[in-house]
């Protein structure tokens, strides 16, 4: 998900106009009030103050947007320089502050200078941007689809004159006749020939061969989509949650191993459980409006970030969990048969192939789909294909030097090595 | 409920004499039914477009489209934690060190847990580690998943809360307390010094609080004899590693014998190494796995064995008292005293003999002999039970003396022979409890039933030896509402503490100054302790009592079966369906007679047409008590004057139908003693055994169970006693390893898996076949299904008996064998078992061939031969035609005839939801019609290897094992890797004694064995 917080670049149009006004209302203070150079702040913001902090809406700290506004700077100097002290010296505004935030203690910064406190200051008083508005992607499309028109057109055209040409001989044809005709010249009727389909009744060789063709092309196509029972190739099920690989892995590029950790040791690779998913949902309770897609717009996401806190039982309004949780029930996508052994740890770890080797581009799945057919014939491929990864590793020198040279090869393949046996993995 | 209501359906039923009313009673429609409006009419009918081919038509439609429509796959859930613990990672087994001590097993173990589900016990190798895991251990993890268990405490038969149990307990104590009632905790032998302690809190706020603990199964006379030498309640600890010399009168040493777990020091022993290895006498009754184990066994009754044991008394402290010769075997019990006299400190004598002067005079000649493996300071706590507080207990409650009774791990009404005294005592009774993991005998006749849970659930700590402090950790959290009687004390004696901070505290003292985590890991912690200082043993009045011995008709012997031991299990599938090492009978106890005996009494074993044992039924008579219906099996020998019958069956209370199978025995445990005299009479009837091994003897086939003595091995060439069979090649005697039939595939790169199994140490104690059972998600097919031979085990031990007195007397009668009507004659009487038969094991599983008949036999490729030696089975490519099995020469293979798991007629574990988190995720369960042998544990070796290219390592040795080497706590089954010429198994391929099963078939098996080397002399 992009982060979260950055209101300086709204890329979208719809934006409620009340909204709008409510802010621009409160820019005419908050101007006078500040100075300090926002970019700094911004920078300051974003290392020190975003852990609990966001500037519209209540994160493990309250929202901070406008804050300059409600209280005193040297209050505030005081406050963020430390804030247990200001409590202790029993400064009334300091405790009612600290009460109306569930008595969380906020962590010292005797680091700050005086400035870095008004950028800071600078940097939250800001008004959001407004954005330019971006007319819809219609340019594009209308190009795209442009193409797409021109090519029709074209062969329409040419259909077109094919066809001219067709009625045209038609024509000349008849005209021909007619002048003969008239001419007195006979046209000599053509003897009737035996239709075609009737010859080839008749002819009992190609009836066999064709059946037998025919017969033989039923049954490749009948194979063909037998083998297909039971193979799932695309199959992408609606999930409980709308979980989507491309805001994750794509956009914001987190290592596919963060979530799937057990794919490294085990057999399996886990669907994580949610509480890595809290990791960072813990303070990303919204998405951004650049996330926002036409199909799915932030609302959806939102909500579906929301799904999650529900099943882990964590309550964003008092940054808890309330200890009733949910499990997620996922639908599984990628369903071997139990007669078939497989061990990530053996793929991802020790031949090192990319998660994308299989699964496909999922970087780009904003819905996950099965990418591969995982039939049998497509993993003995890929072990027939692959040069086992001897590198670096103690296991395979002995074994690869002399198997190596057994085979008169360079390198071996996963085929060569023994992962073509049965038993390797049907046990 | 009654009402007076009326319904009506019209207003016209409301008059009474109605004539409607009275018609439509009578009359189901009003108008007729037009059916001749449709049948009558002959011609439509005929001219009926619908025919019969048309009626067919659309039901093959129908089908087809409804077979269509049915094309669509499973939506599969996939449920994650939602706060995924950290040590748990799915798909990664994680291991826990923890401690069984169920009062009858005692042994450190590991759990092997896969996403928080315990699936698999396996040792605790850790130096200083006590007792191996036996068949039972192995198979506890299942019985955590009993779909039997009592899931919530009940008060009356009516479920309850803890807080209403405690509660009712507290009052009932407090009662007892101000009336001067007596209060009675009757536990199992725990040997938590925590309980004791705890225990003695309680009868600290109540001061008539007594502890009585009961052992199903007592050793009460051994361990009075101990206790009036030594002073510890406790039992002497043997090394049988350090002895040359073991002479054992009646103790199966390799069974359970003071708990067992002696196999392990005793298999040390058995290894001939630098010519030397130990030698062993067995004098017993029944036959037993010592027996069947031993250098030589004496068949004896038990005055007999009374009387041996005087005199080997004679012999070795030079005393006279006065014996009477035994018939028979007199000259061998001297040449065993003597033998066992001349080793002196190396020689070592323990008896099984129920009775306190047998006890104490073991005690004299082991401290005459200055045995080095007879140490009494390293004392075995795991018995402690006490035969005569337990009888007092029963008068106590019949007195009406007894206020509350407090059970935990005891079924006393299903254990004890005065059952019915306990039943009419417990009445008397005002309150009483019993904590158990069932709803058994006892526990639905207690007001009480108190759920306790299973010892993968608990904490806890036991002594198992004298400076042996084990810890017990749990490896799940509780599966239902269930409370340890700690806990409960706890809360008894308001103590505001938890169990297990009680136990960190307690554990302190215990473990040496090592920290908590640190015992908790290992699992145990070892401290020095002071020896103990022998009183004097009255020898010569014991042995004169002794000498007295004479028997009195028949001697009836009971014993615990290895598969069963004291009962506590009968609800655990994999343990009924074990075949017991000696009878190869599973599913069933019965009486072990001898041969002599069953033709004195009538008494008769024989197949029936499909291969089935049956055998005669027995009434058994001892004192007052009778037990019928007692299946008789006619067991070789058996010593003539006695016969044998098991505990732990015949139970009812708690189990499903299937497992309510045999007789009980302890109903002829009279006074907690094993040793009984008995009348035995023929009943009606024939029994059905599901017996899985039906040849009893080898037929003097020397080349399967190659053997020979100690004093040719240590004397001869390895190529007089371990001969290679010799094939016909170009018309030349050439030795069959080196003919091949194919073209051999090169097996010198990567690894090359060997499993060597060495018969001198293999005791046949089965651990291996449950561990194999666990690993693979093996099936439990049942009685009827096994006696049609349709067992599923991948491992199986074979047991051989001799049919002359030794398996070299056999070959020799073989060979002489000349002519056909002479060869007829005497390879049918070959087929009789001897009447005091040597015995042999063989573990038989997969040889895994490098030329495997099976492979070539598959029509559809389904088992397929990999690089590293294993005999694949791609169970989804079998279509079950059994070629394979037909073709492979030591039948191994197994067929599912049915599905067994999912299906109600297979009401095992694996038809219910608890009893299938037992099942190996790594194994795949198999369908029906599909065949299916042992792998060599390819998901263990694979997961090996994984584990060391992930660390970028080589393999060490030792590291790659199977389930079956892995459980074997005798060191007979060692796996590696042959091409690592550093490795155990390496160095054991190339020893004098290897030799494949059927070498001269040219199979060459990735199996091998070793030649067993008896030490008879």
């Amino acid at each position: 998900m992009k982060k979260v917080g950055n209101h300086k670049s709204f890329s979208k149009i719809f934006f409620s106009l009340a909204f709008m006004l409510t802010f621009s209302l409160s820019v005419f203070s908050q101007d006078a009030a500040v100075g300090g150079d926002p970019a700094k702040g911004k920078a300051l913001f974003n290392s020190q103050c975003a852990a609990c902090h966001k500037l519209d809406g209540k994160a493990t700290g309250p929202a901070l947007r406008g804050v300059a506004d409600k209280y005193e700077k040297e209050w505030l100097y005081k406050w963020i320089k430390n804030s247990a002290d200001l409590i202790k010296s029993g400064d009334a505004l300091a405790v009612k502050v600290f009460e109306e935030n569930g008595k969380v203690p906020m962590t010292a910064f005797p680091q700050l200078s005086n400035a870095d406190i008004d950028d800071i200051l600078a940097y939250t008083s800001e008004v959001p941007a407004e954005k330019p508005v971006v007319v819809a992607d219609g340019a594009s499309t209308s190009s795209d689809s442009g193409t797409g028109i021109s090519n029709n057109v074209i062969l329409g055209a040419l259909a077109l004159v094919l066809g001219m040409l067709v009625v045209m001989l038609f024509l000349v044809n008849n005209v021909l006749t007619k002048i003969a005709k008239a001419n007195g010249i006979e046209v000599e009727p053509k003897e009737k020939a035996v239709p075609i389909w009737v010859a080839f009744a008749r002819n009992h060789f190609l009836v066999l061969v064709s059946a037998i063709a025919f017969l033989l092309v039923a049954a490749y196509f009948a194979y063909g989509w037998m083998m297909q029972i039971g193979v799932d190739q695309g199959y992408a099920p609606v999930q409980p949650i709308h979980y989507s690989h491309k805001i994750h892995a794509g956009d914001n590029g987190i290592d596919c191993k963060y979530c799937h950790s057990a794919a490294r040791v085990s057999k399996h690779s886990n669907i994580p459980s949610l509480n890595v998913c809290m990791n960072c949902h813990k303070n990303i309770n919204e998405v951004a409006e650049t996330t926002a897609t036409p199909e799915y717009s932030k609302a959806f996401y939102d909500g579906e970030i929301q799904k999650l806190y529900d099943a882990v039982g964590w309550d964003p309004a008092t940054q808890s969990y309330t200890g009733k949780t949910q499990p997620v029930k996922w639908v599984r996508i990628h369903n071997l048969p139990d007669h078939v052994y497989f061990s990530h740890a053996q793929h991802v770890t020790v031949a090192g192939v990319d998660c994308q080797k299989c699964h496909g581009p999922v970087e780009e799945m904003e819905i996950m789909q099965q990418h591969a057919p995982l039939t049998m014939g497509w993993c003995i491929n890929c072990h027939r294909e692959t040069n086992v990864k001897v590198e670096d590793n103690e296991y395979y020198k002995k074994i690869h030097e002399e198997l190596s040279k057994k085979y008169g090869v360079k390198q071996l393949t996963a085929a060569q090595m023994g992962g073509l046996e049965c038993g390797k993995c049907h046990y | 409920m009654a009402s007076n209501k009326k319904y009506w359906k019209s207003v016209e039923e409301l008059n009474e004499n109605s004539s409607i009313v009275e018609t439509l009673r009578n009359n189901e429609f009003v108008e007729q039914i037009p059916v001749d409006e449709f049948l009558g009419d002959k011609d439509s009918l005929a001219s009926g477009s619908t025919s019969r081919r048309d009626f067919l038509k659309y039901v093959g439609f129908s089908t087809a489209a409804a077979s269509l429509a049915a094309c669509e796959g499973p939506v599969v859930k996939s449920i994650p934690y939602v706060v995924q613990p950290e040590e748990i990672i799915p798909g990664v087994a994680d291991y826990y060190a923890t401690t069984i001590a169920d009062g009858f097993d005692f042994a450190n173990i590991l759990i092997k847990s896969r996403e928080g589900r315990p699936i698999k016990v396996e040792n605790n190798n850790l130096e200083g580690s006590r007792t191996g895991a036996n068949a039972r251990v192995h198979a506890s993890v299942l019985s955590l998943y009993d779909s039997l268990r009592l899931k919530k405490s009940k008060i009356s038969g009516k479920e309850a809360e803890w807080s209403e149990v405690n509660a009712k307990v507290k009052a009932s104590l407090e009662d007892a307390k101000a009336t001067g009632g007596q209060v009675v905790v009757l536990t199992n032998t725990m040997a938590s010094p925590s309980t004791d302690a705890l225990i003695t809190n309680l009868q600290a706020q109540y001061p008539t609080v007594k502890h009585v603990v009961y052992d199903a199964v007592s050793e009460s006379n051994a361990l009075d004899a101990f206790e009036s030498v030594y002073g510890v309640r406790g039992l002497a600890g043997y090394d049988f590693s350090k002895a040359d010399v073991i002479v054992s009168i009646g103790a199966d040493i390799l069974g359970d014998w003071q708990g067992g777990g002696y196999d392990a020091g005793y298999a040390k022993g058995r290894i001939p190494k630098n010519g030397k290895m130990s030698k062993h006498i067995q004098i017993e009754a029944n036959m037993s796995l010592a027996g069947a184990n031993a250098d030589k066994r004496i068949p004896l009754t038990v005055a007999q064995q009374k009387q041996a044991l005087v005199k080997i008394y004679n012999v070795v402290t030079g005393a006279a008292v006065g014996t009477s010769t035994i018939e028979k075997y007199d000259a061998e019990v001297m040449k065993a005293a003597q033998q066992l006299k001349a080793a002196a400190g190396k020689g070592v004598l323990v008896t099984g003999l129920d009775d306190v002067d047998a006890q104490l005079l073991v005690l004299a000649i082991n401290t005459a002999l200055s045995s080095e493996a007879f140490n009494p300071s390293a004392t075995k706590l795991t018995r402690k039970g006490n035969a005569k507080a337990v009888a007092q207990l029963v008068t106590d409650m019949n007195a009406g003396s007894v206020h509350t009774l407090i059970m935990s791990g005891v079924n006393p009404v299903y254990t004890l022979a005065n059952s019915k005294q306990f039943v009419d005592g417990l009445k008397k009774v005002k309150l009483s409890v019993a904590f158990s993991m069932k709803e058994d005998e006892t526990a639905s006749l207690t007001t009480i039933a108190a759920a306790a849970p299973h010892y993968l659930e608990s904490w806890g700590d036991v002594m198992m030896e004298r400076g042996h402090y084990s810890v017990m950790q749990p490896t799940i959290r509780p599966l239902f509402d269930t409370k340890q009687l700690q806990e409960a004390i706890l809360s008894w004696t308001e103590t505001a503490t938890s169990y297990y901070d009680y136990l960190k505290a307690f554990a302190a003292s215990n473990i040496n100054g090592k920290s908590w985590n640190q015992v908790v890991h290992d699992g145990f912690s070892v401290s020095e302790v002071s020896s103990l200082s022998a009183g004097a043993i009255d020898a010569s009045t014991s042995a004169s009592k002794l000498a007295q011995a004479k028997s009195a008709g028949l001697d009836l012997v009971l014993y615990t079966k290895t598969g069963m031991g004291d009962g506590q299990q009968a609800n655990n599938p994999w343990l009924q369906e074990f075949p017991d090492p000696i009878t190869r009978a599973s599913w069933d106890n019965y009486l072990t007679v001898s041969k002599k005996d069953a033709e004195k009494l009538g008494l008769e074993n024989w197949n029936v047409a499909n291969g089935g044992l049956n055998g005669s039924y027995a009434t058994l008579k001892v004192g007052n008590t009778t037990l019928s219906k007692v299946p008789v099996i006619i067991q070789p020998g058996q010593a003539v004057g006695t016969v044998g019958l098991a505990f732990g069956y015949g139970k009812t209370a708690g189990l499903k139908k299937e497992m309510q199978v045999g007789v009980n025995a302890y109903t002829l445990y009279t006074n907690l003693n094993s040793n009984q005299s008995v009348t035995v009479t023929k009943e009606e009837g024939e029994h059905e055994f599901a017996c899985v091994q039906l040849q009893k003897t080898l037929m003097g086939r020397g080349d399967i169970i190659k053997e020979t003595t100690l004093e040719i091995f240590n004397t001869k060439d390895a190529a007089d006693w371990n001969i290679v069979p010799v094939v016909s090649l170009d018309h030349k005697e050439t030795p069959a390893k080196e003919v091949d039939l194919w073209t051999a595939f090169d097996r010198s790169i990567g690894h090359h898996f060997n499993l060597s199994i060495d018969l001198n140490a293999c005791t046949g104690c089965g651990a291996c076949v449950i561990a194999c059972h666990a690993e693979n998600n093996v099936p439990v097919v049942g009685k009827s299904e096994v006696r049609r031979s349709r067992d599923m085990h991948w491992l199986r031990i074979d047991r051989y008996y001799s049919s002359q007195d030794t398996f070299d007397q056999d070959v020799v009668v073989k060979n002489n064998a000349k002519g056909l009507s002479d060869s007829i004659s005497t390879l049918t009487a070959m087929e009789d078992p001897a009447e005091n038969p040597q015995v042999a094991f063989q573990p038989v599983m997969c040889q895994h061939c490098n030329h495997a008949p099976c492979e070539t036999v598959c029509p559809v490729a389904a088992t397929s031969h990999g690089k590293e030696g294993q005999n694949h089975m791609a169970y989804n490519r079998c279509v079950g035609t059994r070629y394979c099995a037909n073709n492979c020469p030591y039948k191994v293979r197994r067929f599912n005839w049915f599905l067994y798991n999912k299906n109600s007629e297979f009401d095992y574990h694996m038809n219910d939801d608890l009893g299938r988190m037992v099942i190996n995720p790594d194994v795949n369960v198999r369908s029906r019609g599909v065949m299916e042998k042992c792998s060599m544990c390819i998901q263990m070796t694979q997961a090996t290897k994984l584990k060391a290219k992930r660390e970028g390592r080589l393999v060490k040795d030792g590291e790659f094992q199977t389930a079956c080497s892995a459980a074997c706590t005798s060191g007979a089954m060692v796996f590696g890797d042959v091409n690592d010429k550093e490795s155990q198994v390496a160095k054991l391929a190339e020893d004098d004694r290897m030799y494949h099963l059927l070498e001269h078939i040219g199979t060459k098996p990735n199996v091998f064995y070793h030649v067993k080397v008896r030490n008879v002399k």
